[in-house]
């Protein structure tokens, strides 16, 4: 049996009550699943990144949402938002909290709205994010069965921000899962999202998430996307965005977890005084594996977009940036800005790069830039000499490097939750958590 | 506290200091200058630990310790601090960080617990105003984006936070106006007492009308030719470099 083949076994049973729509699409997705295999090395877009731990799994889907409280406690941000659990990709009613709606907010469960038979929810599934984007995409369309939907009503501001973990179990067998999130946001629609990956230290299952993010003119959106899972799970995930005009869209790409974690984004810049701001960090160690690929394509005249990406590779990690920029024929002036900077902490560690503009149009103002190196010795020297020891002043200049990005993070608590976790996994022989919190509270006071 | 015997130091071959000679005991103020090229920044950084300076001959010590046996944090933390005449910038690590772990480092090396935060709190305030430095700085990565003046405030502040047994102040008037350098001597003074001993590297006398020192050395050439006390620094600024060498050759 060919490794699609068996994955696709999985299927069969449970989806008798599908609406015919929701049928249709998982045929088509199992279909062009199968035709295309899991992608290789020989496939340009996979050059780095090898799947076969995914291909050769066996990963069976979870039945139940069953988590423990206190690890839940423990792993769960601490903000006042509106809160959507899945588990193992399953819903989690008891975990969720979905009550005190504002008018104008819809957040439900992807089940829900299925089994409502949503046209309005049929309608934009999928538009974003087709079976042919990757096989992965295929794969999540054939499975999708739980997930997020968040639809906001023209002009309404968001009052907290919306909030959806998903967590992973150590589970005796590894299972799962295809969430499938999906954001439309009306025009002059205002709100933060937090996608959250997290889970049990030792679970070793796959997450395949697909999200799509429609904008309205004039639409702004936060996206984070906060990958803190266990060092053994394995991620994949795409984002797709579609902006109108004016409209603008925030990604925070934060990845600390995973054995191997691939994200796609990719943003449609669609008309006029469309903006999006890419920023992304990662930190890995072990032998973790993190790809990001990005594009942004300038399909209107005067759209902007500004990526930074930053990387922290430790032990014999391995990373990948490609980012790509496209300005189409007569997208005349745009602006694209990139960066991508990345920090190796040892020598066995690797970094591949490949940031990519690809210009039509005559009147644009593009650039571009990845660097690739290590501590500046100067500094460490510096704080050496005012008695701070090497591991410590390689650990202050390594907060450093990713603060630049943790800057433009606007949800604190995810500031201070990803600096800390960086702060940890530096060599600490005093307490550097314990400095964040005193320039924090120096700021406050 | 701080013997320096017979100090030879190479950089890249090179001989700069030739035979180098000073004691400075606790409570005094050391001044060193001399022309250009003369070594007067490689004695500071030899004994800071800077890299790139190779000791061929001689010992330096500190408190009876081996200086030169030590590490650079190490010499730090025994209370042995260099001021830089180009500090170095720092994007990223707030002046906050550098504050924080430089002194519990020290009080580690003493057996002390870390220093509790409000404590911790109080002293940066009141030593940045001492600096009339805004405590917006504390938050501002170090010496990222600061002018030449603020930078040299900067340096002192981290003296008056880490209190250094012996403070070392290389060329710490450069670049500065003259309300600045009040506020950067007013500093140096405020690190004055029985316990402690500072050496000033400049070329100028000028920094001496601020901060007095008891003894004034010049340095030409890798050897410490001439000593006195404050008044050779006015002699030198109105006579030049010239007449100790001359003097020293006869």
């Amino acid at each position: 049996m060919s490794a699609p083949e068996r994955f696709l076994e999985r299927l069969t049973a449970r989806r008798a009550e599908d609406p015919s729509w929701v049928a249709a699409r998982r045929q088509a997705g199992a279909a062009r699943f199968e035709a295309l295999g899991f992608p290789t090395r020989r496939d340009e877009e996979w050059k780095y990144t090898d799947v076969r731990r995914i291909a050769e799994g066996d990963f069976a889907l979870a039945t139940d949402a069953a988590f423990d409280t206190a690890r839940f406690d423990e792993q769960r941000l601490d903000i006042d938002a509106y809160r959507l659990v899945l588990v193992d990709g399953v819903f989690s009613a008891e975990l969720s909290r979905l009550d005190g709606l504002p008018a104008g907010v819809s957040l439900e469960p992807l089940s829900r709205a299925m089994a409502a038979n949503h046209e309005a929810v049929g309608g934009s599934l999928g538009r974003l994010a087709g079976v042919d984007f990757s096989p992965f995409t295929a794969l999540n369309t054939a499975f999708a069965e739980e997930g997020v939907i968040v639809r906001l009503a023209p002009g309404t501001v968001v009052d907290k921000p919306i909030y959806v973990l998903l967590l992973s179990r150590a589970n005796e067998r590894p299972v799962m899962s295809h969430p499938r999130v999906l954001i439309e946001a009306g025009a002059r629609a205002e709100a933060t999202i937090v996608e959250h990956y997290s889970g049990e230290p030792d679970a070793a299952n796959f997450t395949n998430v697909v999200t799509e993010v429609l904008l309205d003119r004039g639409a702004i959106v936060d996206h984070y996307k906060l990958q803190e899972a266990a060092l053994t799970d394995l991620h994949v995930a795409s984002i797709h965005v579609d902006q109108g005009r004016d409209s603008r869209f925030n990604s925070y790409n934060l990845n600390l977890g995973g054995a191997l974690v691939r994200t796609d984004l990719v943003t449609d810049l669609n008309a006029e005084g469309a903006e999006a701001a890419y920023n992304g960090l990662f930190f890995v160690q072990g032998r973790q594996h993190v790809d990001n690929h990005t594009l942004v394509n300038h399909n209107a005249p005067r759209t902007f977009s500004n990526e930074n990406y930053k990387g922290v590779l430790d032990d014999r990690s391995r990373g990948v940036f490609n980012g790509k920029v496209f300005v189409k024929k007569d997208a005349q002036q745009i602006e694209a800005y990139q960066n991508n900077a990345n920090l190796l902490l040892s020598d066995r560690a690797e970094i591949d790069t490949k940031p990519e503009l690809v210009i039509y149009a005559d009147d644009v103002k593009c650039s571009h830039g990845a660097t690739t190196g290590q501590l500046d010795e100067e500094a460490v020297y510096a704080l050496r000499s005012r008695g701070i020891d090497e591991p410590m002043a390689r650990a202050l200049l390594t907060l450093a490097f990713v603060g630049e990005v943790m800057d433009k993070v606007r949800l604190n608590v995810i500031a201070e939750r990803v600096e800390r976790a960086v702060a940890g996994r530096l060599p600490e022989r005093f307490n550097l958590a314990d400095l964040v919190e005193t320039a924090e509270a120096i700021q406050e006071a | 506290m701080l013997e320096v015997k017979d100090l030879h130091v190479t950089v890249e071959d090179k001989a700069i200091l030739k035979g180098l000679n000073l004691t400075i005991n606790a409570g005094e103020v050391h001044a060193i200058m001399g022309p250009n090229g003369a070594g007067k920044s490689t004695l500071s950084a030899v004994i800071a630990g800077k890299d790139g300076y190779e000791v061929t001959q001689g010992t330096i010590l500190f408190e009876g310790q081996d200086v030169l046996e030590m590490e650079i944090e190490e010499r730090a933390r025994a209370g042995l601090l260099l001021g830089f005449q180009y500090p170095v910038e720092i994007p990223g690590v707030k002046n906050i960080y550098l504050l924080k772990a430089a002194l519990n480092a020290q009080r580690a090396a003493r057996g002390e617990g870390e220093i509790p935060a409000p404590e911790f709190m109080k002293l940066v305030r009141e030593k940045s105003a001492e600096m009339k430095m805004d405590p917006s700085f504390l938050q501002r990565a170090v010496n990222e984006g600061f002018s030449g003046g603020e930078k040299k405030r900067n340096e002192i502040l981290q003296m008056l936070v880490l209190q250094p047994k012996l403070a070392m102040l290389d060329e710490i008037d450069s670049g500065l106006d003259i309300d600045a350098m009040k506020v950067v001597a007013d500093g140096v003074n405020s690190l004055r007492d029985a316990n402690r001993a500072i050496l000033l590297v400049t070329h100028y006398q000028r920094l001496l009308n601020h901060i007095e020192p008891d003894h004034v050395h010049v340095l030409v050439d890798g050897r410490i030719v001439k000593s006195g006390d404050k008044d050779l620094a006015l002699e030198l600024e109105a006579r030049g470099y010239d007449w100790v060498l001359e003097g020293s050759a006869a």
